[in-house]
């Protein structure tokens, strides 16, 4: 059976965005299956126009600290969020998007990329993938 | 059997590692996947993927800052 990966992107914050879309295509470039649950702050990366909309965990400073991060990602040629997404859906990675995040914000399917999302649907649906990982984070 | 070029010069983590993947899910069995690449900590990351996709490593050329990797699917 392939080994699977499975990460709760909970934080809607940029840098753990990275974090979480970097390891997700690792694992899919080293043959595993990846499974992806935004909730929460983390969903509201998935409306559109959002990806790279969040703020950084720390030393944000109104948007000071985010884009000067940004300036030295630009300079070492990282990637941008929306390529690591493109790479994570071509590589066969899957998305849950949490449906009670949904109720409580008030996010319909059409504000959100459905296009990107596989899965609609609570705890039930991340504890089936997760309990046959190999590897499950928290982010 | 076919010889699949992948350039990956300039390009920083975690893209060298999926640019692998993709063209190993492009190529047949018997292909062979030449990389070329700047990233340092990739020359030691796709060997390392190799060995999880089960795949033939034939050779890891260079330094870490210009390296080449041939890879049998």
């Amino acid at each position: 059976m392939t080994e699977r990966t499975t990460i709760v992107v909970q934080s809607g914050d940029m840098d753990k965005m990275y974090s979480a879309l970097i390891i997700a295509n690792g694992a899919l470039a080293m043959g595993m299956e990846v499974w992806m649950f935004f909730t929460f702050w983390g969903l509201q990366r998935l409306k559109k126009g959002g990806i790279d909309k969040g703020p950084l965990s720390k030393m944000h400073l109104l948007g000071l600290g985010k884009w000067m991060v940004k300036q030295r990602m630009n300079k070492a040629k990282v990637v941008s969020l929306d390529k690591l997404m493109a790479d994570f859906k071509d590589l066969g990675g899957k998305i849950i998007a949490c449906e009670m995040t949904m109720e409580i914000m008030g996010i319909k399917k059409q504000d959100l990329y459905e296009d990107l999302i596989d899965e609609y649907g609570a705890v039930g649906m991340y504890i089936d993938k997760a309990r046959e990982s190999n590897v499950t984070l928290f982010i | 059997m076919a010889e699949i070029k992948v350039d990956v010069r300039g390009q920083t983590c975690p893209v060298p590692l999926v640019e692998m993947r993709k063209a190993v899910r492009k190529a047949v069995v018997g292909d062979v996947i030449e990389m070329v690449g700047s990233h340092p900590a990739s020359m030691k990351e796709i060997p390392l993927a190799v060995k999880a996709l089960e795949l033939e490593l034939l050779s890891v050329e260079g330094v870490e800052t210009d390296w080449k990797i041939r890879i049998k699917r």
